[in-house]
């Protein structure tokens, strides 16, 4: 500084500001920091996705056990939580993850869309595989979403008669229709690809990944993938050739 | 004969600003002299500096952390892509980290002794000087050198020396170097402190009342052509060496702006001192557009080798080793295959004139790693070469881990340039010259790993300092515009030069007379050089030009992208400056350093100098297009290092 | 060889571009890709038609000038710079497709040249270590681990070329930027700097429309220099790293 304020020199070498905005602000306006909200919530749905996967195959134990696995669901917490609070609270940070995790990659694939207008005019098929795949999974995975509440939560497009409390019968009445075991499994088949490159991808997005833990991380997503896609398809699988009815 | 090969002896030059006293004070006392220009006044003075390689790069960058306003330029798409960028094996300093006997004193010795006793004694002790802080700074800026287990900077020899002083980062030191220097300067382009004009060329300097006061310059994506206006401007426009159309520059490398700032009054020194590098890729044909360097760095470990035999045609493998000739090793073996870059080049083409050269045409040597590979390990080499090696093969699709590499001279560096004085202006006050476009601080050969030493050491310390002074003794110019008469002159001069080229519609592209031009140069001009040669080239070269200004076909036009616009433009200077490069080695008949005059050779075919006639620096000043110029001779005095044949033995 | 190359053209970057066809001979296969070219303007100049514009200038593959997608690949089918591609990797009667870099953020200026300023201005957003001219100190002052200022020196080589965004299905400049932030965050000249330069630069790269990463790798893929997609993880995690450090201050 001179003597009457800044100089030249100090302003020639003032080439930044230190004012920053907050941390939400710095990640919700930038690509890194949206792919980190994906990396999140998308890790958080998995985790859901795990328990939910071993719970569900409970169905194979029978009706009684698999009931009483869904009312327990309703009363974890008790007596510090009231009834369904705790699956409530589920219900709520899963649908934050799931807006969190839609917006954040309906606005991201609009920015990679809008980098890229012109395509080439020599095709190489591979270059879009890995995008197309998590764009066209997340959507059909979207759609599944709400088909699946739709069906064994609320009841409003179930084929049967949907009996709220009774969620074994309901199971065994979705996949006793071919549409329903089409829709579950195609769905199954794109959650399986999805967490294939989805959660390798989160851990690079959120700087786990680095060249000695690659191929143990890749193989990880590979077992995550397969174990959650043949752990949900048994349960129609089971339906289907008459283990579980 | 034109009148050309007449021209006129001018009044002696001296360089006017070099203290005098002990050498290793008078840097020093030149900066304690200097005047300076007030801190908050500089913002009121503008620079202009063309060329963003090493020399520009760090110079518009030290210039705008200082306070002024710099406007910059370059005939790339980005400031990162100049040509010091293919600078491969190191850069010299006197750090003596090896504790083998280097010091600052050495380091000036051995570039005095390198360039053949053809450079200023006072330029080259203040370069050996500044090496030491030069490697400070870029390890401040974060350059990547190679270092050790330790953490501390790896060093490596060079050609011509005998101590490791070489620092280098594998073997893209040019490019770390100059991503420094250009991440340096994006910082104040940030600040607002440089104003960068990226993809446009300089076309003419503007001299008003005579002095620089600005430029012409094209916009290469518009085809505009603008004045821009300064209180000095910096030439770092670099070499020349695309002359010879084959040559390591890159491809737009060019002339035009020192060959204009020549045209404008700025004497042109020794352009005959050109490097050829010995160790290049050979070419393969004529569809060759350019040569690939592979860096004297491989001279440390690899061997060069012909058969013994004449016109022995064998694979190198089916060569036994009592049939193989290790000429360097034989002939200097002191050095060995570390001799100067002038003494290995002028070897190479001996033995391949004797026919023992190798591969398609005769015109190559080996340099052969079999050695390396048993002593070190393959991946001791790979570490240490590996991208080279990898370079090599994808040229000439030859793996030189299992065959010897082939090389052979080619074109890299021009020592001459534009004459400059201590404080690196040139004879049109305002205007000065850094890095290669100057005459330079290498005499007649520059040692391996000294451009980017040079490139820096004026960039970042030598100009930054010594513009002030000028600056401070013109603070209140007068503001020169566009509508200036002598401005309107030389705007008008341009777009017509242009506007012939675009209009002659001839029948020869503007390659085809670069190529002819090149293969003159080097078949006359080249590694070695005879009167009758020389009076051949000079009796060609103004027919070349003749017939260029007939038959030259530039498509398009001038207002849009026009590549070849841009080619044709830089043939015109090439044409003038050819000439001027063959008078001035016709006229210095003695050899030194890269100057090789068949004529002056000891018996055993090294080059003779003679310092009784020679011991100038020839500088040469403009009169006309094909006209006589007019030679200034500085007389070079050495207090420090007394001329001596150059031995490598 | 004979060939048959398809070259996109496009006279200027407001006008609308296409594939042309033009046939060439005489190819020799020691021939570079862009000598192969230089002979097509040769020819085109004689024949009185505006040859066909490319960036390129050092041709040995370093100033990072050239920039041609070839057959659908950035640089050609060999893991290299264009002008470091020889006519030995094609065969003689082949059609090739010649088109510029695509990203709207590269826009072109004419044929096969692009603007890559933007990435200049992502450096200019803290890609350098502000250490102005003479403020250095002993450069032994600090040693720097072997590891460290290798692991600097793999991300430094980055050429800028660009070829990086050209492969990648959404425009990304993730493995330029990341490349440069990782040379320098990993310094110990770097550290003062190390969360602004990476907030900045990211922030830079997002405002000249660049896409984001979806890790597809085609970026490293391409790349002629061999920067490795898992510089981008580094990257990510400078970027968390600072995200949280900054936002406590």
């Amino acid at each position: 500084m001179g003597l009457f304020g800044p100089t030249v020199l100090d302003m020639a070498l003032a080439t930044r500001t230190d004012r920053r905005p907050s941390m939400a602000r710095t990640m919700w306006d930038s690509s890194v920091g949206k792919k980190t909200v994906m990396a999140v919530s998308g890790l958080i749905m998995l985790l859901y996705l795990v328990v939910h996967m071993i719970g569900n195959l409970k169905i194979y134990f029978g009706a009684g056990e698999f009931n009483g696995y869904a009312h327990w669901l309703r009363t974890v917490g008790e007596p510090f939580m009231h009834y369904e609070w705790t699956l409530w609270l589920v219900r709520i940070v899963l649908v934050v993850a799931v807006v969190a995790h839609a917006t954040s990659a309906y606005q991201l694939s609009r920015r990679d869309i809008r980098a890229r207008p012109s395509k080439y005019v020599h095709k190489k098929p591979r270059a879009s595989y890995a995008t197309r795949t998590m764009r066209w999974g997340g959507i059909i995975l979207g759609l599944f979403i709400v088909w699946h509440v739709l069906d064994l939560t609320t009841g409003t497009v179930h084929s049967g008669g949907f009996q709220p409390g009774h969620p074994y019968q309901n199971v065994v009445d979705t996949f006793s229709t071919w549409y329903g075991d089409v829709i579950y499994i195609v769905a199954m088949l794109a959650l399986g690809l999805h967490v294939r490159h989805g959660f390798w991808s989160a851990a690079q997005t959120l700087g786990a990944g680095s060249r000695s833990r690659d191929r143990a991380l890749k193989t990880v997503a590979d077992v995550l993938a397969l174990l959650l896609t043949a752990g949900f398809i048994a349960v129609p699988v089971g339906v289907m050739t008459g283990v579980v009815s | 004969m034109t009148d050309y090969v007449n021209y006129t002896t001018g009044e002696p030059v001296a360089d006017g600003t070099a203290p005098d006293g002990p050498i290793n004070e008078r840097w020093d006392k030149r900066r304690f002299e200097a005047k300076l220009v007030n801190p908050a006044n500089r913002r009121k003075h503008t620079v202009i500096v063309v060329g963003t390689g090493l020399a520009g790069g760090s110079a518009g960058a030290t210039l705008a952390e200082q306070g002024y306003h710099v406007v910059q330029f370059c005939y790339q798409d980005s400031p990162r892509r100049a040509h010091s960028i293919a600078a491969q094996g190191g850069i010299n300093a006197a750090k003596n980290y090896r504790n083998d006997g280097d010091s600052v004193h050495r380091l000036f010795y051995d570039t005095v002794k390198g360039g053949d006793f053809r450079a200023r004694e006072s330029n080259v002790h203040r370069l050996a000087q500044i090496s030491v802080e030069i490697i400070d700074q870029c390890v401040a800026q974060g350059v990547p050198f190679a270092r050790e287990y330790g953490g501390l900077l790896d060093t490596r020899s060079f050609g011509g020396v005998q101590v490791s002083r070489t620092f280098y980062a594998r073997g893209q030191t040019g490019q770390q170097l100059l991503l420094g220097a250009y991440q340096a300067l994006s910082r104040q382009i940030a600040a607002g402190n440089v104003e960068m004009h990226p993809r446009t060329e300089m076309l003419d300097v503007i001299v008003v009342d005579g002095r620089a006061r600005g430029i012409v310059a094209r916009d290469l994506v518009t085809g505009k052509i603008d004045t821009y206006f300064a209180d000095a401007v910096v030439l770092a426009s670099g070499g020349y060496g695309n002359v010879f159309y084959l040559s390591t520059n890159a491809m737009n490398s060019n002339a035009t702006a020192i060959w204009r700032a020549h045209r404008r009054g700025a004497w042109f020194a020794n352009p005959c001192f050109t490097q050829i590098h010995p160790t290049c890729i050979p070419r393969t044909g004529d569809h060759q557009s350019k040569l690939t360097l592979m860096s004297e760095s491989l001279r440390n470990d690899g061997r060069i080798w012909v058969p013994r035999a004449k016109g022995d045609t064998r694979p190198a493998h089916q060569i036994p080793e009592e049939e193989r000739d290790y000429y360097l090793e034989r002939i200097y073996p002191s050095f060995g295959n570390l001799v100067p870059r002038d003494i290995a080049s002028r070897a190479a083409k001996n033995v391949c004139d004797e026919g023992r050269g190798v591969g398609p045409g005769g015109q190559g040597v080996y340099l052969d790693f079999a050695d390396a590979i048993r002593r070190m390990g393959h991946k001791a080499v790979e570490a240490k070469y590996g991208n080279l090696f990898d370079m090599y093969q994808r040229i000439t699709d030859e793996d030189p881990y299992q065959v010897p590499m082939r090389i052979y001279p080619a074109v890299h560096y021009t020592m001459g340039g534009l004459w400059v004085d201590y404080d690196l202006q040139t004879t049109v006050p305002g205007l000065f010259a850094v890095g290669e476009a100057n005459f330079s601080d290498h005499g007649a050969n520059r040692l391996g790993a000294s451009a980017l030493m040079q490139g820096l050491a004026d960039g970042y310390f030598v100009l930054p300092a010594t513009i002030n002074d000028y600056l401070a003794r013109h603070p209140h110019q007068e503001a020169v515009t566009h509508e200036h008469p002598v401005v309107q002159d030389v705007l008008a001069e341009t777009e017509d030069r242009l506007n012939l080229l675009l209009s002659v519609d001839g029948d020869r592209t503007p390659d085809s007379f670069h190529r002819e031009l090149g293969e003159l140069m080097w078949e006359f001009c080249g590694m070695a050089r005879t009167d009758a040669g020389l009076r051949k080239a000079l009796e060609r070269i103004p027919q070349i030009r003749e017939e260029f200004w007939r038959r030259i076909k530039v498509p398009g036009t001038g207002e849009e992208f026009n590549q070849s616009l841009e080619k044709a433009n830089r043939i015109v200077d090439y044409l003038e400056l050819a000439e001027l490069m063959c008078l001035d080695a016709l006229h210095r008949a003695e050899s030194c350093g890269g100057h090789f005059r068949e004529e002056s050779q000891t018996p055993d075919g090294e080059a003779a100098r003679d310092d009784d006639e020679f011991a100038y620096a020839a500088a040469w000043e403009f009169t006309g297009t094909g006209d006589a110029p007019v030679l200034h001779r500085e007389d070079l005095v050495f207090e420090y290092v007394h001329p001596t044949q150059r031995s490598y033995a | 060889m004979k060939l048959t190359l398809r070259v996109w053209r496009q006279p200027n970057a407001d006008a609308d571009g296409a594939m042309s066809t033009y046939e060439v001979d005489g190819i020799s296969s020691d021939m570079s890709f862009l000598e192969m070219l230089d002979t097509l303007n040769e020819e085109l100049i004689l024949r009185g038609e505006d040859p066909v514009a490319f960036d390129h200038d050092c041709r040995e593959g370093i100033c990072g000038a050239c920039s041609l997608v070839i057959n659908g690949d950035a640089h050609g089918p060999e893991r290299t710079t264009t002008c470091q591609l020889h006519m030995r990797s094609f065969a003689d009667g082949d059609t090739i497709d010649i088109e510029p870099w695509r990203a709207s953020a590269f826009p072109v200026i004419k044929d096969l040249v692009v603007d890559r300023s933007a990435f200049d201005r992502i450096i200019q957003a803290g890609g350098y270590v502000s250490a102005p001219t003479g403020s250095a100190p002993e450069a032994h002052a600090t040693a720097v681990p072997k590891a460290d200022a290798d692991f600097a020196f793999e991300h430094a080589e980055c050429i800028g070329c660009g070829a990086c965004v050209a492969a990648c299905p959404n425009g990304a400049a993730m493995l330029f930027t990341s490349a440069k932030v990782n040379h320098l965050n990993v310094l110990p000249q770097g550290a003062p700097e190390r969360e602004t330069r990476v907030l900045d630069m990211v922030a830079q790269m997002d405002s000249e429309g660049f896409g984001g990463c979806t890790l597809t790798g085609e970026c490293a893929t391409a790349c002629p220099k061999g920067i490795p997609l898992v510089s981008i993880t580094s990257m990510n995690r400078e970027w968390l790293r600072a995200a949280r450090k900054v936002g406590k201050r």
